[in-house]
């Protein structure tokens, strides 16, 4: 009896022991991965690793130079050798995580007859004209003209000359060693007119450490798919100046060629406006020598921020907008004028404020006063403000003055005022830029996810990841490979995605649940839950324990 | 941020030097509004109504210049090729029983209606960009619309310009009436203006005065319209408009009297130079069928009769553009009078100050025979701190009666009587005369329900809810893993051990 009882007893104990197990297991094997089904965040799979490797990327630019020998460029016995190629690679040399190479690969080959005949005309713009004609170059190509030593295609003195479109002449030499030095001519003309350390290193300024030159080279406007181009005139005192312009000729003339030479580089929208009543912050300071006013160049910083409240600019769209200001000064306060930062008038009555725009002050002819009642009508010389915005407009896009090597003749620009070159030098170094800034997000958006774990990765967002990435790479191939032209437009592609995946609005829907709010949901349940399975697997464990050491006492 | 540079100007060889197209008409024309309208409540409503107009087909032209017309709302049209737009922000409800039909229609809140042209593919995705654009342009929740409360209206919202075809598809309509209207609404607005606030009527508008009042509405419209009579072109006009009315009984002390000054706490000084007519009118028609009379200070140079809204009325004129409207004062300050004051009631009214004052309202009224006198105050239910329930908070609060002390003029004519000798129950309030009792009459107490919140529900559904399961899943699991056996009976226990240590000590035998 008593042994059936045991017996029915242990068959109770067992039963009780599996029914804890079976409890355990089912909340092991169907409860925690259905909570942690039902409650994790869906993170689409990222290419991490990629995304790493593109910080140590190494960009290859390559520049293809052509270049074409004349009849007596070179002594007869070197020219036998052509064509042949050379490639002259360099480091540069920026605190920037990516390195940067640059090659002219220089493509040797003799001239053809229709080039020996421009070459030999009078002067280089005739040349210039007739080598124009039959083919046109790639984005980001030169070609390199070697002429005869005593060539009187350029004045006596001048050893290259560099052209408005990809085109250089440089002088030759009879030399044991021809190669060797006109090699070393054309790189330094082929340098100006591609690519150079300050080219790269303003465009990278965003990226470099600081250095003293930082401010100068972080003038340029940012990268962008698009360009927004603002003229406003402000005339502040409606009831004593009539202002006209003609901004509407002005823009159709000076402006839009300009526009039309860069717009490999993005899109370009041009609007003005006037608005009246609008302010400048700051009083001038009135000085009774001259009888005029001056805005010192420490006050210029407050001038713009009141006006910009009345702009209105970028409602409609998402691209950077660049503001010219001409401001009309009232008649309390006129004549206005500029004052650098040695007290004397700056000769444009113009200034400008970097990756902003530019504010020039038109004063108003005082005779005009004399002769009629208020207001007055002022018809504004848009010649000389647009030679100033112009002007300013070349510097907020980044087109610098090139370096130019010790004798050596540069063409005047073309009547839009950007020569082909300078475009070209302008997409190597947007290419560059767009390629550092797509890296730079994608690797802080793979630095967010990692941090934080809340974040949903969305498809859309993935693939947004995705297409940078491969775009990023592409434009490495076709810069290394000299297609200036698709490298830029792959580039921007790259940048368009990686912003798209970094600002897209999903990746913020969960950001905020903190642990303590999760913990204070889950542990009612949980913890009554949990605390039995838990005492009863520690009992099972410790009985089985004990189990399996009485055997070995007995022994 | 701004550096001055000493430009290096290029020598650019730029293409001819440039004639002039000389002496070219203006292509747009701003005219400004402002209609004063004494309501018969008593209360003044203003309306602004700013209305520019500009001789250019946006959508066709790559480049715009813009003038007088904004740049911000010119290139929406173009970008999202819009026909019509109707923008409007209203804070209060016009209340046409007692101000009768208004000028200009808006609901409370914000509304937003827009027609797009026809060559728009999308309607959906640009109305979406549109909304959001304008929120950021007018500073509003705008943003906020999206197809849950976009509706397509097709018979109510006809465009009300120029227009073709009205294709329905391309309307949208929206309304969020919860937005609130304040001050970083109306200056967005103000800043659409050619004038700024810096001068024609424009520099009424000031905020603080602006939304003092029992209504304010602001809107945007713009819509095509024809250029001349034949409509060989069309322009694009955008009218900017402001309605507000101000309570002027309240803060006049009880007078209906009201000038410029009092209202906005500006006076005009000058017209806007770019505007091509500015001009203020003054309601002076003679509603009232009693014999009051108004007069307005300084007195018109003209005034205008028409029929507006179904009943004639008369305003009188005031140019700004005028010379010498302005001139003779430095400043106008139009200012409106009645000749003879309104009843003479009285009324005082204190408002009340939350947890410090009750709200006090008096009023003595003149009664007509035989009429029925109503006194309605509007309140509204309000949550109260969570420590100032009452015990039995459901039971609701109470709001105490109302007084209404009378002098009842007496049946019969009865002598006077001494005071000291009269009875008791007849001589509490003293009465002057015989001709008149006094009465006064208490009303009911009201009881008011107030909302009552649940204070701790969300915590206390979690912690029933996990409590029950981890009640249920506790005995379910006891009795699946325990094992149960039947204990032989112990005799004793501790009180046996008890007893035994006691025997031990003894010395006695254990049990």
């Amino acid at each position: 009896m008593a042994a059936a009882g045991a017996a029915a007893t242990d068959l109770e104990v067992v039963r009780g022991k599996r029914a804890a197990l079976f409890f355990a297991a089912v909340a092991i094997v169907l409860g925690l991965p259905l909570w942690w089904k039902t409650t994790e965040t869906y993170r689409a799979s990222l290419p991490y690793s990629q995304i790493s490797g593109l910080n140590a990327l190494q960009l290859r630019l390559m520049v293809p130079v052509t270049v074409v020998f004349t009849r007596e460029s070179v002594p007869l016995d070197d020219q036998e050798k052509l064509p042949f190629t050379v490639v002259h690679e360099r480091e540069i040399p920026l605190k920037y995580k990516m390195k940067i190479k640059c090659r002219f690969q220089k493509a040797y080959r003799r001239a053809l007859d229709y080039e020996e005949e421009a070459l030999s005309s009078g002067s280089a713009q005739e040349a210039e004209a007739m080598l124009d004609e039959p083919q046109e170059q790639a984005e980001g190509s030169l070609t390199v003209y070697v002429i005869s030593e005593h060539s009187s295609l350029l004045p006596q003195d001048m050893m290259s000359y560099i052209g408005p479109k990809r085109t250089a002449v440089v002088r030759g030499i009879m030399h044991r060693e021809a190669f060797n030095i006109i090699g070393r001519r054309i790189i330094q003309v082929a340098q100006a007119m591609s690519l150079t350390e300050d080219v790269l290193a303003a465009a990278l300024a965003d990226h470099l450490p600081e250095d003293k030159w930082s401010a100068e080279k972080r003038r340029p406007l940012k990268s962008s798919l698009g360009y927004e181009i603002t003229f406003s005139l402000l005339n502040p005192d409606p009831k004593s100046h009539d202002v006209h312009w003609d901004i509407e000729g002005a823009v159709r003339r000076y402006v839009q060629p300009f526009l039309n030479a860069l717009s490999a580089a993005g899109n370009f929208s041009v609007d003005s406006q006037i608005l009246y009543y609008a302010m400048l912050g700051v009083n001038p300071r009135f000085d009774s020598a001259s009888s005029s006013y001056y805005l010192d160049m420490h006050n210029l910083p407050h001038v713009i921020n009141p006006v910009e409240s009345r702009l209105g600019s970028s409602a409609a769209s998402l691209y950077p907008v660049l503001n010219f200001l001409l401001y009309v000064p009232e008649l309390a306060h006129s004549p206005l004028y500029i004052q650098d930062k040695d007290g004397a008038p700056v000769a444009t009555n113009a200034f400008h404020s970097p990756r902003w725009g530019g504010i020039m002050v038109y004063n108003v002819d005082s005779k005009a006063y004399n002769a009629s009642a208020l207001p007055v009508r002022v018809e504004v010389d848009m010649v000389r403000v647009m030679e100033v915005f112009l002007a300013q407009l070349r510097l907020l896009f980044g087109i610098a003055q090139p370096q130019v090597p010790p004798k050596c003749l540069l063409s005047g620009p073309k009547s839009e005022g950007l020569t082909t070159w300078e475009l070209d030098r302008l997409l190597w170094a947007r290419s560059v830029e767009n390629l550092a800034t797509a890296t730079t997000t994608l690797t802080s958006l793979a630095q967010l996810l990692g941090k934080i774990s809340n974040i949903v990765i969305k498809d859309n967002v993935a693939s947004e990841v995705y297409r940078a990435v491969a775009a990023i790479q592409k434009s490495a191939e076709e810069l290394a490979s000299g297609h200036l032209a698709s490298a830029f437009v792959a580039s921007q592609e790259a940048v368009t995605s990686s912003e798209c995946a970094f600002f897209d609005p999903s990746l913020l829907h969960l950001l905020y649940f903190p642990d303590d709010q999760k913990f204070a949901i889950y542990i009612p349940l949980f913890l009554p839950m949990a605390v039995p399975i838990l005492l009863s697997l520690v009992k099972i464990f410790l009985e089985t324990r004990k189990s399996w050491k009485k055997p070995e006492k007995t022994d | 941020m701004a550096a001055a540079m000493p430009l290096a100007l290029f020598v650019l060889q730029l293409l001819g030097p440039g004639g002039w197209c000389l002496a070219e008409p203006q292509r747009d024309s701003l005219r400004e509004e402002l209609v004063i309208t004494p309501l018969p409540s008593g209360d003044v409503a203003a309306t602004f109504q700013f209305r520019t107009r500009w001789d250019s087909e946006l959508q066709r032209e790559g480049v715009s210049h813009y003038r007088l017309f904004p740049k911000a709302l010119g290139q929406l049209i173009s970008k999202y090729s819009l026909r019509e737009l109707h923008l409007s922000f209203t804070q209060g409800f016009w209340r046409t029983r007692y101000w009768g039909p208004p000028f200009l229609q808006a609901p409370s809140g914000a509304e937003l209606w827009v027609w797009f042209q026809d060559t728009v593919t999308n309607v959906d995705k640009s109305w979406k960009e549109l909304s959001n654009v304008l929120s950021g342009i007018f500073c509003a929740s705008l943003n906020f619309i999206d197809s849950t409360n976009t509706v397509t209206p097709t018979a109510s919202f006809k465009p009300l310009g120029l227009a073709n075809d009205t294709d329905h598809y391309f309307l949208r309509y929206a309304v969020l009436p919860r937005e609130v209207v304040c001050t970083e609404n109306l200056t967005p607005w103000k800043k659409l203006l050619p004038c700024s606030s810096k001068a024609g009527l424009s520099v009424l508008l000031k905020a603080d005065r602006l939304f003092h009042t029992s209504y304010h509405s602001q809107a945007v419209h713009i819509r095509p319209v024809c250029r001349n009579a034949r409509c060989t072109s069309i322009s694009w006009e955008l009218r900017q408009t402001l309605s507000v009315v101000f309570d002027a009984f309240i803060t006049g002390q009880g007078k209906k009297d009201w000038s410029l000054f009092r209202m906005f706490s500006r006076t005009l000084t000058e017209p806007c130079p770019l505007a091509s007519e500015s001009r203020v009118y003054v309601d002076i028609t003679n509603y009232n069928q009693d014999n009051e009379t108004l007069e307005v200070n300084p007195p018109p140079t003209t005034t205008y009769q028409d029929v507006i809204l179904g009943t004639r009325k008369t305003y009188a004129i005031y140019d700004l553009l005028d010379t010498a409207t302005i001139n003779n004062s430095r400043n106008l300050n139009i200012q409106l009078k009645w000749k003879r004051p309104a009843e003479n009631g009285y009324i005082h009214y204190q408002p009340a100050q939350d947890r410090l004052q009750p709200h006090l309202l008096e009023m003595l009224i003149q009664l007509p025979a035989n009429s029925v006198t109503k006194v309605s105050i509007q309140f509204e239910r309000a949550l109260l701190k969570w420590t100032e329930y009452t015990p039995d908070p459901n039971h609701g609060f109470y709001v105490s009666p109302s007084v209404l002390s009378a002098l009842v003029p007496s049946m019969v004519a009865a002598k006077p009587v001494d005071w000291e000798e009269s009875p008791l129950f007849n001589s509490l309030f003293p009465v002057s005369d015989g001709s008149n009792y006094f009465v006064r009459l208490y009303t009911e107490p009201l009881l008011v329900n107030l909302p009552t919140p649940d204070f701790s529900m969300p915590y206390n559904v979690i912690c029933l809810t996990c409590t029950v399961v981890a009640v249920c899943y506790g005995s379910f699991y006891n009795l699946l893993t325990r094992t149960f056996h039947i204990e032989e009976p112990r005799t004793g226990g501790l009180a046996k051990r008890l007893a035994n240590l006691i025997r031990r000590i003894r010395g006695v035998p254990l049990l």
